[in-house]
Formats: C-alpha cells, structure tokens, sequence
C-alpha cells in the first residue's frame, strides 16, 4: 500500500539537496563558529551564508536574523525579551484567541508577571479585525503580536493594515509598538517580506519549509529592544548563547534558498490540489463544511468539520489506509479539549471535535487526492453508520 | 503526547463488535461525557434476567468505540447481577489497557451500560438503581 503524507502543517520532510548540504558538517566541518582557527572560522563562514539565505528569503539584513532551536523558542524569545526590555514603558500586549500554544503560553506566563494581555477575538474565518487591533491599543501597549496565518485552519491574517494601524496609534502615543508575527507557516511557503508586512518582529522554523526539525529564526528589526530569552554566551551578536547548532542552521539556510527558488511553482500546485480536495470532499459528504476562509488560505490547508462524527476516529480510519492527516494541531491531540482555534470561530463542541486537517505538500500528487476522495467519504460513512447523532441521510 | 492503542482496542475499534440499535429494547442507555463532548448510546434485551443481545451507537474516539465494543461483548449471557459488576477499569483490561488520558472513555462504557440496566430496572420493577448515577458526569477529569 503507497501511503500518503497529507500533514505537512505538522512537519515537513527534509529535502534531499538540504540533508547533502548539511552532511560534510557532522564529521568534516566539525568546529565551534566560535573558535578562532580554521575549523571554526570554516563553520562561522558556513552559518553567516545560512544567515543570508534566510535574511533574503524574507527581505531582511543579515544582522537582524537570530537562529534559535525552534519556531517554539522564537516565539518565547519575541514575547517575553520585548515585554522584559520595554517594560517601562508599559505592560500591555495584544494577541489574537487563535495563535499557537508557543505564544499564548508565555502571555499567560507574562499575565503572572503583572502583564496584561488581550486576546482579540476572530471572525467566523479566524480573521483579526485591524480596527479591533485599533480599539484595544491603550497608552500602556507595547507589543501586539498576531500570527501570518493559523497552523490550523490556515486563515492568513491581514497583517500590512494591521501594521498600518499600529503604526498609526504608536505615533499618537509617542512611543513604540512593535509588531510581531509568527510566520512558522508562511515562511517558505508563500511570499513573506518583512518591509512589506510592517513587522517589527517575525518567528520562523525550518521543518515546515523541509528543512530539519529543530532548527528555527527571529527576525528582529534593527533598533528593536529586546532581551536574550537564553543567556550564557556572545553567541548571535549577544542576543541568543549557546553554540550554534551548525549542521541545522546549514540546513535551514539551504531550505531558504531552494524555497525563494520555487516558491511560485510549489504554492500554484499546492493550490490546485488544495482546492480540487476541498471541492471533491464537500460535494461528495453531505453536512461537512470548510473551516477557515475560502480564498485568504494557505495553499496546503484543508480543514473541514463533519457533522455527527468524531476526528480522532476519522484519523485512525485513514491512518489504516496509509492516509496521514490530524485533528487541528498535532501538539494538543493529547488533551481532550476541542481546539481552541475552532472554539474561537464559534463552531460547536460537536463541530469542533468532528474536524481533520489535510495539509498538503511537495510530494502530494494529483492521485493521492483523488485517492482520498475515493477512501474518505467511505470512512465516514462508518462512522456515521456508529454515531448516535446521526438519523440517517433522509434528513441530509 | 497520546500513547499508541493496544492492538485489541484497535482491533475492536476497526472491526466494533454489536454496532447499531435493538427494535424494542427492554433497556436504553444514553450518557454524554461533558468534557469531551462524547456520546454513547446503548440497548439491552433481557430474558428470564439474563442479558440476551446488546448494541450500541458511539460518538467518540477510538477508546470510546472500542470500549463499546468490547463491553457489548462482555455482558451478553450475563444475568444482570453480574453484568452490573463489570467495571470500566475490567473493561480496559479486557481492551489490553488504554491510554491514561483514554481511562474516561471507559466510564463512559461502564455508565452507558448502568444507564441501560438502570431502564431495564425502572420499566420492569418501577424502581432504578438504588443511589446510581454516572460516574462519567462528575467532572473527575480536566485537561491534560
Ligand atoms: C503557527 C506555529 N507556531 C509555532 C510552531 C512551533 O514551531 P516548532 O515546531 O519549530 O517549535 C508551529 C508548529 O508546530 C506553528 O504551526
Ligand atoms: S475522548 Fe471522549 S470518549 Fe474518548
């Protein structure tokens, strides 16, 4: 049986031009970026290239990149080292009810330390209303930090005119409100530029654009305060110790560059499978829905809720014929709770819970689709042959 | 991270055993679990006190499909007496053991079961279960 990858929200693999670019830097280019000699200033020459790949993928300077474990550790770094440098000037954060655990977390770390964050609500797309950024900036905001687009249901946020907004207050205000954005699954994968944006501040992470796990960068405006979220080293211009992970950081330069390269080819495809799923799923399965906005999207995401059935069955059922796909965000599947980036559009318990994400990637084809046209609406049908809520198609 | 599924509990889920509902049933059992949101649905018939066919109808998980499953099969040809001894945690034995995060979908089984046996009882003799109420909607879990 040929099994089908359809979770590259979740991760992606690793290119095999990316895996040959890092080889030589296990056993051969072993030294610190640190060390003075040639080992070392061999690995230093090899991570300020990765810096570069990836500071022109997003349009920015080569000293405003910071490599970092994770898009997870990128999103601590900009949350918490902004909120510790600035404040003084005031103590008051804006995010949105959708982001990823990786930020809603330290906000309620920071909501601990006397902080007060505001978590504005969504449409029933998951979009952010730039005028309600607008209403909830006070004298006292000093970050407002709204994700690209939802790991999720892939809704891409208006974040230029949230910018514009932003930008706006601040110069009534007199002082700075950075822009953050956690674009861990934009970057690579459509056109991301940082000028364009407005960003002040901006999360990535180099296994979703089929880099290796592990590996991430915050892109951090020049001028912007900030403090080190992991002290103990001069590492990345004083702003991230700890010695490079240099065989990552290779890779994730790597990623970078083959990305720039074919991004407009891969978001077309993507697009077109992407679509022909979802049309195929909801004219095949009666009282299903797409969850997220139709056409503000990214082009691998497809979620989409099934009424009377539930995702984790749904998800067993296609893993046994080799289909991989999630309910919402892999990183909750061990809480019974329903996504809270469903909650927020407004779906039911029972709408939530019967949700599943395809997300699609390089190597999905035209007949992995079509084979999960052919095998998904048959699963659903058992399932709901089982559900309770379920009284048959007569009242479809 | 949700541990991996025995291979009985999957073999339970992929192929339930009783699916579906009993015409006239002498007992119907219906429980939600508040926190996940989960549904279980379970018929009984009895004869000369001893429980002759059981079926079920689930919204739920895995776990909650499998534990259906597996309890449907563990009370036929049992008297009721006996049946009302089946515990969720014999019910996950019986499965190979569940998840920890997976235990109350196992409730939910033992208390579909006690809600149909408590019908039966009330139909038959005018009176339930003395004290019984379902486990399952005491909020004894949180996230995790
Ligand atoms: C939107 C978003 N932010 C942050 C992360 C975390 O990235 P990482 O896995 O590199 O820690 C993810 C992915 O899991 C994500 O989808
Ligand atoms: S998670 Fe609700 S019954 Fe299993």
């Amino acid at each position: 049986m040929k099994k089908i990858y359809m979770d590259y929200a979740a991760t992606t693999p690793t290119h095999p031009d990316v895996l040959a670019a890092m080889q030589p830097y296990f056993c051969e280019k072993f030294g610190n970026p640190s060390s003075v000699h040639s080992f070392g200033r061999e690995t230093r020459a090899a991570v300020e290239n990765a810096r570069k790949q990836v500071a022109d993928l997003i349009g920015a300077k080569l000293k405003e990149i910071v490599f970092t474990s994770s898009g997870t550790e990128a999103n601590n770094f900009a949350i918490e080292g902004i909120a510790f440098a600035n404040e003084k000037v005031g103590n008051h954060i804006i995010t949105s009810k959708i982001e990823h655990h990786a930020i809603l977390e330290p906000c309620e770390f920071l909501e601990s330390k006397g902080f007060k964050i505001t978590y504005l609500p969504v449409d029933k797309y998951g979009l952010v209303d730039p005028k309600e950024v607008e209403r909830a900036i006070t004298d006292k905001t000093i970050l407002v930090s709204i994700m690209q687009a939802n790991n999720e249901i892939g809704t891409i946020e208006p974040i230029e005119e949230i910018s514009k907004v932003i930008k706006e207050a601040a110069s009534k205000l007199g002082h700075k409100v950075y822009f953050h954005t956690d674009a861990v699954q934009t970057v690579g994968q459509i056109e991301v530029n940082v000028d364009k944006l407005g960003v002040d501040l901006l999360s990535m992470s180099a296994h979703k654009f089929y880099g290796p796990k592990g590996v991430g960068a915050l892109y951090i405006r020049s001028g912007t305060r900030i403090v080190p979220f992991i002290r103990g080293g001069a590492q990345e211009n004083h702003r991230r110790a700890s010695t490079e992970n240099v065989v990552g950081i290779v890779g994730m330069g790597v990623a970078a560059e083959l990305a720039s390269k074919e991004l407009d080819s891969r978001e077309k495809e993507l697009i077109r499978l992407r679509d022909k799923l979802i049309k195929g799923l909801l004219a095949k399965i009666p009282q299903t829905s797409l969850n997220g906005h139709p056409t503000k999207r990214l082009p691998k995401n497809v979620n989409i809720s099934v009424k009377y059935i539930e995702g984790e069955s749904m998800l067993l059922n296609l893993d046994f014929e080799g289909i991989a796909a999630s309910t919402g965000s892999a990183c909750t599947s061990g809480s019974l709770e329903p996504s809270h980036v469903l909650m927020a559009l407004g779906l039911s318990h029972e709408g939530a819970h019967g949700s599943i994400r395809f997300s699609l990637g390089r190597l999905n084809t035209e007949e992995d689709v079509e084979k999960v046209l052919e095998v998904f609406p048959k699963i659903v049908e058992k399932l709901r042959s089982m559900s309770p809520l379920y009284k048959g198609k007569e009242e479809a | 991270m949700p541990e991996p599924y025995s291979e009985r509990v999957m073999d339970h889920f992929k192929n339930p055993r009783n699916v579906g509902e009993i015409e006239n049933p002498d007992g119907v059992g219906k429980i939600g679990n508040p926190v996940c949101g989960d549904i279980m649905e379970m018929y009984i018939k009895v004869k000369d006190n001893v429980i002759v066919d059981a079926k079920f109808k689930t919204f739920g998980c895995g776990a909650a499909i499998a534990t259906s499953s597996m309890i449907t099969e563990m009370v036929k040809g049992k008297t009721i007496e006996d049946a009302l001894k089946i515990s969720n945690k014999a019910v996950a034995e019986a499965l190979g053991g569940l998840p920890p995060v997976k235990m109350h979908c196992s409730v939910l089984g033992e208390d579909a079961l006690k809600s149909a046996i408590n019908d039966y009882l009330i139909k038959k003799t005018g009176k339930g279960l003395p004290g019984w109420k379902p486990r399952s909607e005491e909020g004894h879990h949180g996230k995790h």
